[in-house]
């Protein structure tokens, strides 16, 4: 709070390397741990933000009109505290099977979703559960396991709030990112 | 008293401005029925002051869990010196002590003098000057509080401490995540770090000066570590699937974390100079949140190998992880206390998830906490206190506990959901 008149005064003109330090800072892996070398040290490498995840595959103009054949329901939701596959759902997995082994250059995403209920670390692992289970299914249906990366959100990223059954049902999920 | 440069207190509090009326504050939820009480005397010249050091200090004793300070209007007299003081008058009123002092101001700086007195005892237990410039006003305070609570528990105090969370703004795609620094009272919020996808899981460096953390921002989760005063940071680890849970050695040259790279979610340990990775657990389960015993030989850990989440021992001589918890179905997230002998931890119950305490010499587990939504205890550095995340409403709010469970605080915020508190080591 003491700082406010600086922040104040200095706003507009820190505002550019605020947005810089936050994005870049620090490097690689390779990066020095102690940061003796200053904030120049992170300039150039490890601009960590906005990597989308289409970047890098040159989407041309015909590929466009084939992401519209993408399978459009998106998500299945799963039982509390399990990951097996429920048959209701098991028609959009193979929709989506067919459609990535028709486009075998496209990636997919599985992100792996948990409800909010117990600690975050451990919904990080029953998400990426949820995401092996759709993979392993995708992969028995012949999708290579090349097209698919599995990302797991655990609770981190709920589709609704609340607390209640409801809300969870729609939390425990996984979703195809194409 | 302030550990940031100025170019780097520039750059956070420019963020951190934007935030300021997003700080969060104490309220008491239940007082403990054998709080000492304790008469504070507003200081003589104090009330003036940008900032009331006697507030303060009262603030800081009463959320201890230790101590009832008197209401104001309750106060008979109010001395500024041990030379004024009728101890009658207070041993009457009930206070088993005082603390008197005044301030003044000397060319800009403020030269505080206070004494602690043991009412029954009639004799005087502190007696100190304490010289502070106006931005140093709270940490004085926090500082003399440490001096106090110390001089009558025997406890080291842990005012003078910070504690690390993650803010969440928003909802659906729209969430915006911060990394927050603040003291331990809520006071002097810094937003460190601003991101549109997840940060979770921040960890102290033992000294104090960084933080290791979880952040998605590339689309994938990676283990961080930020230098808190330059803001510089480095990316330890971006493996395939699961980067998560850092936790620091003792002696800060490790850090443990949760790595699913080979299937699933194992219990690694990093060498921080050669970036050497070692995996300690081999399982077909979850195991995560590890933390380090204080002396270092051992790690507890969550796996769910049982079929549910339960908290693991990993001895690091023997190589070798022992089942500790037994009681309940669900125990995950333990927390060493810093003498080793007892573990904080959530477990959960017909009503929900609640902070819980395991003795590791009786192995009798006793629930500290009675909300339903509580995780992520992380325990002050002297021992007293566990800062952990609860609900109110459909809202993330962080709580305390005391470690005997017998007083419990919320840290209410006027924005967000706040959440994954982390307790600062000592810092001065």
């Amino acid at each position: 709070m003491q700082f406010k008149p600086y922040a104040q005064g200095l706003a507009v003109a820190v505002s550019l390397a605020v947005l810089a330090g936050c994005s870049t800072t620090g490097g690689t892996q390779d990066g020095s741990m102690d940061g003796t070398s200053g904030m120049g040290a992170g300039t150039g490498s490890g601009a960590a933000s906005s990597q989308g995840m289409d970047s890098g595959q040159g989407v041309s103009g015909s590929e466009m009109s084939d992401r519209n054949a993408i399978p459009e329901q998106r998500t299945i939701y799963f039982a509390f505290d399990r990951n097996n596959i429920r048959p209701e759902f098991e028609p959009i997995l193979e929709a989506h099977a067919q459609y990535l082994k028709r486009h075998p250059n496209t990636q997919v995403v599985l992100e792996g979703h948990a409800d909010e209920r117990g600690t975050r670390e451990y919904n990080l692992g029953l998400g990426e559960r949820r995401a092996q289970a759709v993979k392993q299914y995708l992969s028995v249906e012949g999708v290579p396991s090349a097209q698919v990366e599995i990302v797991s959100y655990g609770e981190e990223r709920p589709a609704v709030r609340g607390h209640n059954e409801a809300s969870y049902a729609k939390n425990r999920r996984v979703v195809f990112d194409y | 008293m302030k550990r940031l440069n100025l170019w780097a207190a520039a750059l956070l509090l420019m963020l951190g401005a934007s935030m300021a009326h997003a700080e969060l504050t104490i309220e008491i939820t239940k007082g403990s029925d054998q709080a000492i009480p304790i008469a504070i005397v507003p200081m003589a010249g104090g009330e003036a002051l940008p900032e009331k050091v006697s507030r303060i200090i009262g603030n800081d004793l009463e959320r201890s869990g230790r101590f009832e300070p008197l209401p104001r209007e309750s106060l008979i007299s109010t001395p500024s010196s041990s030379e004024d003081v009728y101890y009658q008058d207070w041993q009457q009123l009930g206070s088993d002590y005082l603390v008197v002092g005044r301030v003044e101001n000397q060319n800009g700086q403020y030269r505080i003098q206070y004494e602690l007195l043991n009412v029954n005892g009639e004799d005087r237990m502190l007696g100190e000057v304490v010289t502070s410039s106006p931005e140093e006003l709270r940490d004085s305070a926090h500082y003399i509080s440490n001096q106090i609570f110390e001089s009558i528990t025997g406890i080291r105090g842990a005012f003078l401490t910070n504690i690390a969370y993650v803010r969440a703004n928003g909802v659906g795609d729209n969430i915006k995540y911060t990394l927050n620094i603040a003291d331990a009272d809520g006071h002097n919020n810094q937003v460190i770090l601003t991101s549109d996808e997840p940060i979770l899981s921040p960890a102290w460096s033992p000294d104090g000066k960084k933080l290791a953390y979880v952040s998605f921002e590339t689309g994938r989760s990676a283990i961080y570590v930020q230098n808190i005063a330059t803001g510089q940071r480095v990316r330890l680890t971006s493996f395939e699937g699961i980067n998560g849970a850092p936790a620091w050695s003792p002696d800060g040259r490790k850090l443990a974390m949760s790595l699913s790279k080979e299937g699933q979610p194992e219990i690694y340990v990093m060498d921080l100079a050669s970036r050497d990775i070692t995996r300690l657990t081999h399982s077909e389960a979850i195991d995560t949140e590890p933390d380090w015993a204080p002396n270092g030989d051992s790690l507890i850990f969550t796996s769910d190998r049982s079929g549910n989440p339960q908290i693991y021992r990993y001895n690091l001589s023997a190589e070798q992880a022992q089942r500790i918890t037994f009681t309940g179905s669900y125990n995950s997230r333990g927390r060493f206390s810093p003498y080793g002998d007892t573990i904080f931890m959530v477990t959960r119950d017909e009503q929900g998830f609640h902070i819980a305490r395991q003795n590791l010499e009786t192995d009798r587990m006793t629930i500290l906490t009675e909300s339903n939504w509580d995780e992520s205890p992380s325990v002050a550095p002297n021992g007293t206190m566990v800062i952990f995340a609860t609900q109110e409403g459909n809202r993330g709010v962080l709580g305390l506990v005391s470690a005997d469970g017998s007083a419990s605080f919320r840290l209410p915020s006027p924005e967000g959901d706040v959440r994954s508190p982390a307790w600062s080591p000592f810092l001065n």
